[in-house]
C-alpha cells in the first residue's frame, strides 16, 4: 500500500516538474545564435506598451532588464536540453532492447531448438563485447577527427572516452545533447550490426571465432563506413564527399547495407549447414519470432527517430514514416505471399515488418508519410521474393536470411531515399534533396554509397573471414553441429525436461 | 487386469475423459504423442520452404483397469472420440499381471 502512495506522489512530482519544462521548451529559441544578440533582438520585438516602459527606465534598469533576459534565455535552453538529453537516453535503451530481446527472439525463434541457447547467447554476448570495444576504440575510430583532416577513418582522440564530455554538446546547437549521450546512442548501433550478421551463419558457427570476427569486422568495417556516412568522410552528404555523398539518416548503409552483405559474403565461406536442402530445418518457435519482430518495430523507433539526435519537427516525421513503412511491409510481404503461396502467414508478417523498417532507415526524417508507405510496401515485397527465389535459386544457406532482408532491404531504402527525400521535411540539407525535389544528383551519391558499402563490406569481410577460418576455423565439427551447438558450445540447453 | 491404451484426437480429450469418468473409470494417464496412420500428414510452408509434417499430433490415454469393467470404458471411448472421419484414432487391449499401490503397498484391483 505505501509503495502505491510512493508511485502516486511521484507521479504527481514528475507532471508538476515536467508541464513547464514542457511549455519551455515549446518556446525554445531557434538554434545556433548567439544568446547576448537574441536578448537584444526579442526587446525590439516587445508590444507597445512594454516598450514605453522601458523607455522610462534607467540605464542601470535597462542593463539589470536584459541581463534577466540573458537568464531566461540559458534557462530555456538548459530545459529544451534536458528534453534533448533525456529523449535521447530514452532512444539509448530502445535501440539496445533492439538487439536482446528484440533480435535474440527474432532469431532464437527461426533456429532448430538445439541451437536456441546459442543465438540467444550471440546477441547477448555482443552486447556486452561490442559495447567495451566501443568504449575503448570503436567511437574513436569512428567519430574522431573530422571528414577533411581524416576522410577515411576516424582519429585516436576519442580512445577510452577521453575527453567525452557529459556536459558539452556534440552539436553545434546550442541546445545539443551531451557527446557521452552521442556516443552511447552510437554504441547502440555498434552493437545490433555484428548481432544482425549472426543470423546468416547461425546453427554452424563457432562462438570464439564469431567472437573475434564481430570485434575485428566492427573496428575494420563498421567504424570506417560509419565515419565516412556521419562525420563527414567520403560518402557522408556534401561537397567534398564522391559523387556528392549520400543522405543516410539512421544506417542504411551503415547498419544495414554492410551487415547484409557481410553476412552474404560469411554464410557463402562458411559453407551450408548439415542436411540443407534434404533435413528439415523449421522454426523451433515462431512465437519467440513474432514477438521479437514487434519488440525491434518498437526498439526501431528510437533507432530512427533518435537519428535526429533531438527533439523536434523532423524527429517527429521520422517516427511517424518509421511506423508506416513497416506497416506497409507487412502488407507487401503477406499480400504477395498470399498470392503466391496460398496462405498468409505469420512468419510473412512478421519479415515484412522488419523489412520496411530496414527500408525505411536511411530514408526516415527525409521523406513524406505516403511515400514511405510506398516504400515499405515495395521492400515488404521484394524481400519476399529475395528470400523465397533468389535464395532458392541461387542457393546460398543465409540460415535466417539476413541478407535477404537487410541487405537488400537496406539497398532499396539506401536508392529510394535518393528518390523520395525532399526539403519539404528536413531543410537542413539545401532546398531540393531527392528527384521528387527535382534534383537528380543525390540518387548517384546514394548509388554510389551502396556500391562503395557493398564493395568494401564484402571485401574486408571476405578478408577476416578467410583469415580466421586458416587460424581459428569458422565451423564447428560435424558431431558438435549434429548434437547442436547449445550443447557443444555452451553446454546448456534451451529447454530442460523437469 | 488390463490395459486399455486410446490414442485420440487431441481435442477429444476432455469429451473423452468425461465419458470415462461417468462409465467409473477412476484415473486415467495422458501423454501428448505424435504418429501417423491412415490420415496422412500436412505440409507446412516457411519462407517459403515447404516442410511435409509426417507425424500427426495426438494424445494417448492409458488407463489400467479390473476385467469387469474393459468394455464400458471401450464403448464410453468409442462413443466420446469418434468423428467418423480418418484420424480418430485406435484402442488397443492388453494384460496387466500385477498392479501396486506405492503409498500402502496394496495389490491387485486393490490397487487401481
Amino acid at each position: 500500500m505505501s509503495y502505491l502512495k510512493y508511485g502516486y506522489v511521484f507521479l504527481c512530482v514528475i507532471f508538476l516538474v515536467g508541464l513547464p519544462l514542457t511549455s519551455w521548451s515549446q518556446d525554445a529559441v531557434p538554434e545556433g545564435e548567439p544568446t547576448l544578440e537574441l536578448a537584444e533582438g526579442e526587446s525590439e520585438n516587445v508590444s507597445t506598451e512594454e516598450a514605453y516602459e522601458v523607455e522610462d527606465q534607467s540605464p542601470e534598469e535597462l542593463d539589470h532588464e536584459a541581463q534577466q533576459i540573458l537568464d531566461l534565455k540559458q534557462a530555456v535552453a538548459a530545459a529544451a536540453n534536458a528534453g534533448h538529453n533525456g529523449w535521447m537516453l530514452v532512444c539509448c535503451a530502445l535501440v539496445l532492447f533492439m538487439t536482446a530481446p528484440g533480435l535474440a527472439l527474432f532469431y532464437g525463434g527461426l533456429v532448430r531448438k538445439k541451437n536456441v541457447v546459442s543465438v540467444l547467447m550471440q546477441c547477448l554476448f555482443l552486447m556486452g563485447l561490442m559495447s567495451v570495444v566501443w568504449a575503448v576504440c570503436g567511437y574513436s575510430f569512428a567519430f574522431g577527427g573530422n571528414g577533411s583532416s581524416h576522410p577515411f577513418i576516424g582519429s585516436t582522440e576519442y580512445l577510452f572516452l577521453e575527453g567525452v564530455s557529459m556536459t558539452d554538446g556534440v552539436l553545434a546547437t546550442k541546445d545539443s545533447i551531451a557527446e557521452l549521450t552521442f556516443a552511447l546512442f552510437q554504441g547502440m548501433f555498434f552493437i545490433i550490426t555484428p548481432a544482425l550478421i549472426c543470423g546468416a551463419f547461425a546453427e554452424r558457427m563457432k562462438f570464439s571465432t564469431m567472437a573475434v570476427f564481430s570485434v575485428i569486422w566492427g573496428i575494420v568495417v563498421y567504424c570506417p563506413i560509419c565515419h565516412w556516412v556521419w562525420d563527414g568522410g567520403i560518402i557522408g552528404h556534401g561537397e567534398g564527399a564522391w559523387a556528392g555523398g549520400a543522405l543516410d539518416f539512421a544506417g542504411g548503409t551503415v547498419v544495414h547495407i554492410s551487415s547484409g552483405v557481410s553476412a552474404l559474403v560469411a554464410c557463402v565461406l562458411i559453407g551450408k549447414r548439415m542436411g540443407f536442402g534434404s533435413e528439415p530445418m523449421p522454426p523451433h518457435n515462431l512465437t519467440y519470432t513474432v514477438l521479437g519482430a514487434a519488440m525491434l518495430w518498437v526498439g526501431w523507433f528510437g533507432f530512427n527517430a533518435g537519428s535526429q539526435l533531438a527533439v523536434d519537427d523532423v524527429t517527429v516525421t521520422a517516427f511517424a514514416v518509421t511506423h508506416l513503412s513497416a506497416a506497409a511491409g507487412v502488407i507487401g510481404w503477406t499480400l504477395f505471399e498470399w498470392a503466391v503461396h496460398k496462405k498468409p502467414t505469420a512468419l510473412g508478417a512478421a519479415s515484412g515488418a522488419v523489412a520496411g523498417l530496414v527500408c525505411i532507415t536511411p530514408a526516415a526524417g527525409f521523406v513524406q508519410p505516403m511515400h514511405a508507405i510506398l516504400m515499405g510496401f515495395i521492400a515488404g515485397a521484394l524481400c519476399f521474393f529475395a528470400v523465397t527465389t533468389m535464395k532458392s535459386k541461387l542457393g546460398y544457406d543465409d540460415s535466417l536470411d539476413a541478407f535477404g532482408v537487410h541487405g537488400i532491404g537496406g539497398t532499396i531504402g539506401a536508392v529510394l531515399t535518393g528518390v523520395f527525400a525532399t526539403s519539404q521535411v528536413n531543410t537542413g540539407y539545401g532546398d531540393a534533396l531527392g528527384i521528387i525535389d527535382g534534383n537528380y544528383k543525390l540518387i548517384v551519391g546514394q548509388v554510389v554509397a551502396v556500391l562503395v558499402t557493398v564493395v568494401y563490406a564484402g571485401v574486408v569481410s571476405f578478408i577476416i573471414l578467410k583469415v580466421l577460418d586458416k587460424t581459428m576455423g569458422l565451423r564447428v565439427d560435424d558431431d558438435a553441429e549434429t548434437r547442436g551447438l547449445d550443447l557443444s558450445e555452451h553446454g546448456e540447453e534451451g529447454y530442460i525436461w523437469l | 487386469m488390463k490395459k486399455v491404451e486410446a490414442i485420440i484426437r487431441t481435442h477429444k480429450l476432455d469429451d473423452v475423459k468425461s465419458a470415462l469418468v461417468e462409465a467409473g473409470i477412476e484415473g486415467m494417464t495422458v501423454v501428448e504423442v505424435r504418429g501417423f496412420g491412415r490420415q496422412k500428414g500436412h505440409t507446412e510452408m516457411y519462407r517459403g520452404t515447404e516442410y511435409a509434417v509426417d507425424f500427426v499430433p495426438k494424445a494417448k490415454l492409458e488407463i489400467i483397469l479390473a476385467d469387469g469393467k474393459l468394455q464400458e470404458a471401450i464403448d464410453a471411448v468409442l462413443q466420446a472420440a469418434q468423428t467418423g472421419n480418418v484420424g480418430d484414432g485406435k484402442i488397443f487391449v492388453s494384460d496387466i499381471t500385477e498392479s501396486i499401490r506405492i503409498r500402502t503397498g496394496e495389490m491387485g484391483d486393490e490397487a487401481i
